[in-house]
């Protein structure tokens, strides 16, 4: 393991060198540097600033900040109230033990997860630019049917940040420039030819707070994850849902995919295909078609379309 | 005094270590404190799977102050010839399998070494490498033997005749991939010389093996050589021997002068210790239409490496389960440039009952007949290949009793025809053996002051309860309560012991430790030794076996096709059970493995890099405890005088024998769907929901 040096942020606009990296609950950081995949030589400690705290915004959303533990998020009686596919999303994943560390911003940024990536002695286009992505050919099974590359298919791991996703929240971010947002179904990249990079995210910039906009019919609202075994596993499928039905149609939805792209998938095309019509199992079909029809699957991983769509039908009958 | 006597054994005994390992008082092999001159070492490993090392470099710019020597082939000390290969590092040139150890960093710090293991550059003359096992692969060749001295081969009549003739048969393939023993302490030695005599602190399943194997490599009687181990975390088999990070330490601290610590990282315990050999295991059975088997043939394809032929007997099983006129086994291997497979908990019965399990209850499903009744029809009286009788077989009592207890009875044997909500639901049956072994050891017992007695062999207890039981046994064996028996193992210089494998600690150790006792109560001495080589060399082998039934509940989500085991159940005849409180966790953490090869663990390989690319938890999948839901054991009353004096059976390995194939026949009993291919995720399921 690569020697560092740590010291503690003191303020939001504290700046970044270069090598350095923020650190909150180091779940995901530190097992990186264990495995010598992340290498970075000053971790500023960013938990320490008092962006803890789960604050009302006026109009009735919640401003989230970015150091409250995935725990306490979900615990919020708030968040299990209004947008329970929050609540459900966080407690699938990791561990208690883990939760209790995690941050909000810390598992928006939770790098994307592949067996290659995490193995620093193996090719990877992340680890180095150009050296190649043996998953293609290689073990492929929990990656990427949607939107990868050639470059990579890895897939984005966090539960939370697909009901973040469908939820329309948004990410405040203070960095050198000064402070902007961004939707977070705008945070995450897709691979393209630059896969080292995860998200939008400038060197230097800290996410203060995830702003979680009202929805009223998110009180109607699940998150449905499938994995290898009964717990403690990233997810090999999982559908976030909030659907508003009146006179027996789709009036509303929101809906994200998980464990199928380099980042949460928000399925605007099933969406679209589902407004207005009749909330029966058909149409979910059909518009978990509409949006899977992009899916490329490779020789291992197709399952996960027949997977994803059946996992809308039943969360959508569920709610509807 | 006699009330004393027969009163330890069989109570529920909680571990006498129970308390120190609570308290983290108890110390393991990387734990223990000699002196602050300890050194770390790192191990850099292969980045690839067949070529040449031709030099390593060292990074001038690694702080050099901290690192104390780099050891590799080009300069390491030179080892006598070693009868394991993988214990002859830096011996060679030669890389045989990615992940082999090439180099030794050895540091002031863990850090350091670390970072300059990273930091050497290795320069390899890389070849082309061949890691993917298949039924046409042109170098399969017949062992001489299988692991540890069976034929290969075992044929009687014609089976190709009675699978001809047959109203019915069933032909099948079923592929086990490989798997990881996984234990939670991973392997760990500390290591100083002491003039010329070695100490190693080691964590393995045989101190007194450990200290030959050493001692040979480094020209030392093994009585120089001294192994302490006196806790281990887990082995499943992969502790069974020295491995290579005894050798690396013990060379490191030579060289160095200093005590040297080596713990190997978790991701190594996937190359460097050992493994299950993946199997591709066909099946073929023939039967007469009332479900009487005429012919049984078992063939498998396994792999070993190219420095090691370990050849796992995975259809020997099979020549003990079922009655048959005609009858073959047989075993194919191939060597490959990947890791040599090994011990991992019940080595040929764990997968060779998947294939033979799963094959019955197909054969049971064409038969239209109960998989309980068509066990039952083929129950033999004798040893069907070689007509030894049974010293005690109590299998069919198994499958009644575990039927009943389960609730068998009203089954509709029907698949899929049980649904709630999404789920599909399913039940399933398969049967277990292992067999009943005792090695020779060596055991000592002292009167000490006062009333108590220390008792000494240099057995281990890998977590099992074995240091418990063996107080139990000299407790009765001296007629004494427990607490006067002070029990002394895992340390080499102690009375020579057989390894903690094949389920057959407790017997041999056991037999040894009652032998001592006995002859220091009845000579009236203050000291007595026992060995029971020569009543073991006496005692008929063949015809002991531990039996059993496993049976499974599952669910399988209809849209996602998620399995889920609702209940596990085994039932047990394993002769005298020692202590129920230690056996229960023996009987359910082998069921807990067996679900763990049924639905979630499998080293994948990818061909292209020539390596297993899950090498850690959180990618290699065993069941967590939201996966247990209702697991039971019980074991029938089974009296058995032929064996040992305790009248016991091993119990470590049974566990996971056959519960595998009793979930994947519930599977198929809940879907409709087959999985021959372990293991059975949801992708293998749902396609054909």
């Amino acid at each position: 393991m690569k020697t560092f040096t740590y010291r503690t942020a003191t303020d939001v606009a504290h700046g970044l060198e270069p090598g350095a990296t923020f650190l909150a609950g180091g779940t995901n950081l530190v097992d990186l540097m264990k495995l010598g995949v992340a290498t970075p030589d000053v971790l500023v400690d960013v938990t320490r600033l008092g962006l803890d705290e789960v604050a009302d915004l006026p109009g009735g959303g919640l401003r989230i900040g970015a150091g409250v533990r995935n725990s306490d998020l979900a615990a919020d009686s708030r968040v299990r109230r209004d947008w329970p596919v929050l609540s459900q999303a966080l407690l699938a994943g990791a561990s208690g033990q883990l939760r209790n560390m995690a941050t909000t911003a810390g598992n928006l940024l939770q790098r994307t997860r592949c067996r290659y990536f995490m193995d620093a002695t193996m090719p990877c286009n992340k680890h180095e630019p150009g050296s190649g992505c043996p998953a293609r050919e290689g073990d492929h099974r929990n990656l990427a049917i949607l939107g990868a590359s050639e470059a990579c298919v890895a897939t984005h791991p966090s539960d939370m940040a697909v009901a973040l996703a469908a939820l329309d929240a948004v990410v405040q971010i203070s960095g050198p420039a000064g402070e902007r947002t961004v939707p977070v179904t705008e945070l995450h990249r897709l691979p393209g030819d630059t896969p080292e990079r995860d998200t939008v995210l400038e060197h230097g910039e800290l996410i203060t707070a995830v702003d979680l906009p009202p929805l009223g019919f998110a009180a109607r609202s699940a998150y449905r994850k499938v994995r290898d075994r009964a717990s403690y596993a990233f997810a090999v499928g999982s559908v976030a849902a909030a659907i508003q039905v009146d006179a027996g149609a789709v009036t509303d939805v929101r809906l994200a995919f998980g464990a199928v792209a380099h980042k949460p998938w928000r399925a605007y095309t099933a969406e679209e295909a589902l407004r207005g019509r009749p909330a029966t199992r058909e149409s979910f079909l059909d518009a978990a078609d509409a949006e899977l029809t992009a899916a490329r699957p490779l020789r291992d991983n197709a399952f996960k379309v027949a997977l994803t769509r059946n996992l809308v039908v039943s969360v959508l009958e569920g709610l509807s | 005094m006699t009330t004393t006597a027969e009163r330890a054994v069989g109570q529920p005994i909680g571990r006498v270590e129970g308390p120190d390992k609570v308290r983290g008082a108890a110390r393991y092999a990387a734990e223990y404190p000699v002196g602050d001159d300890l050194a770390y070492a790192w191990v850099a490993q292969s980045p690839v799977a067949r070529g040449t090392l031709t030099d390593v470099t060292v990074d001038p710019l690694v702080e050099a102050d901290d690192v104390l020597a780099v050891l590799w082939h080009g300069n390491a000390p030179r080892l006598a010839e070693a009868d394991d290969p993988e214990l002859a590092v830096f011996q060679s040139d030669r890389i045989s399998y990615r992940g082999q150890a090439l180099a030794l960093v050895v540091a002031r710090t863990l850090e350091a070494a670390r970072r300059a293991a990273a930091t050497l550059q290795l320069d390899i003359e890389q070849e082309p490498h061949d890691s993917v096992l298949r039924t046409d692969h042109p170098e399969l060749y017949t062992p001489e033997k299988v692991n540890p001295n069976f034929p290969s081969d075992t044929a009687s009549g014609d089976v190709e005749a009675a699978l001809a003739g047959a109203p019915v048969t069933v032909d099948v393939t079923y592929r086990t991939p490989p798997l990881h023993n996984s234990p939670m302490e991973p392997h760990a030695t500390t290591a100083l010389w002491a003039d010329d005599d070695l100490v190693l602190y080691d964590s393995n399943q045989h101190p007194p093996g450990v200290a030959a194997s050493i001692g040979g490599l480094f020209g030392l009687p093994a009585d120089r050589v001294h192994v302490i181990t006196e806790h281990v975390g887990g082995g499943f088999g992969s502790k069974g021997t020295a491995r290579p990070n005894a050798v690396l330490a013990a060379m490191a601290a030579k060289v160095t002068g200093r005590p040297v610590r080596l713990a190997l990282p978790r991701q190594a315990l996937f190359s460097m210790v050992g493994h299950r050999t993946p199997t591709i295991q066909r099946v073929r059975l023939a039967a007469t239409a009332d479900g009487h088997l005429t012919a049984i043939d078992h063939d498998v394809v396994e792999q070993s490496s190219r420095l090691f032929e370990f050849a796992e007997q995975t259809a020997v099983s099979t020549r003990h389960m079922y009655a048959a006129a005609n009858r073959r086994t047989g075993h194919r291997l191939v060597r490959l440039d990947m890791p040599t497979p090994r011990w991992m908990r019940a080595p040929g019965e764990a997968p060779g009952m998947v294939a033979l399990e799963c094959a019955m209850d197909e054969l049971a499903v064409v038969l239209d007949l109960d998989p309980i009744e068509l066990r039952v029809r083929n129950e033999p009286s004798v040893e069907p290949e070689s007509g030894t009788p049974f010293s005690s077989r109590h299998y069919v009592e198994c499958l009644r009793r575990g039927a009943e207890r389960f609730g068998w009875h009203d089954r509709d044997p029907r698949p899929k025809q049980r649904r709630e909500g999404d789920w599909w639901i399913g039940t399933g049956v398969a049967g277990a053996t292992y067999p009943t072994m005792a090695q020779p050891s060596t055991a000592r017992v002292r009167r000490l002051s006062g009333d108590s007695y220390e008792v000494s062999i240099a057995a281990t207890d890998l977590g099992t309860g074995a240091r418990t039981i063996l107080t139990q046994i000299a407790a009765d064996a001296l007629e004494v309560p427990v607490s006067q028996v002070r029990m002394r193992i895992g340390d080499s210089t102690l009375p020579r012991a057989s390894v903690a494998g094949g389920s057959s600690g407790s017997a041999s150790w056991g037999w040894a430790v009652t032998g001592a006792c006995r002859s220091l109560r009845e000579s009236g001495r203050e000291e007595a030794t026992f060995d029971s080589s020569e009543l073991i060399k006496q005692q008929e082998k063949d015809g002991k076996h531990a039996f059993g039934a496993h049976f499974a509940e599952v669910r399988v989500d209809a849209m996602t096709g998620e399995v889920r085991v609702s209940r596990l159940f085994g039932m047990y005849a394993a002769g005298r059970i020692l202590n129920p409180r230690t056996a229960r966790s023996q009987f359910l953490g082998g069921m807990i493995m067996g679900m763990g090869m049924a639905l979630h663990e499998e080293s994948v390989l990818d061909p292209a890099q020539g390596t297993w690319v899950n090498h850690d938890l959180a990618e290699y999948h065993i069941p967590v405890h939201a996966d247990i839901e209702s697991i039971e054991a019980e074991w029938l009353d089974e009296q058995d005088d032929q064996l040992n004096p305790m009248g016991s059976k091993g119990i470590g390995e049974i566990g996971i024998v056959g519960s595998p194939a009793a979930i994947l026949n519930a599977i198929w009993h809940a879907t409709g769907v087959r999985v021959r291919d372990l293991p059975a995720r949801l992708d293998k399921i749902l396609p054909h929901l």
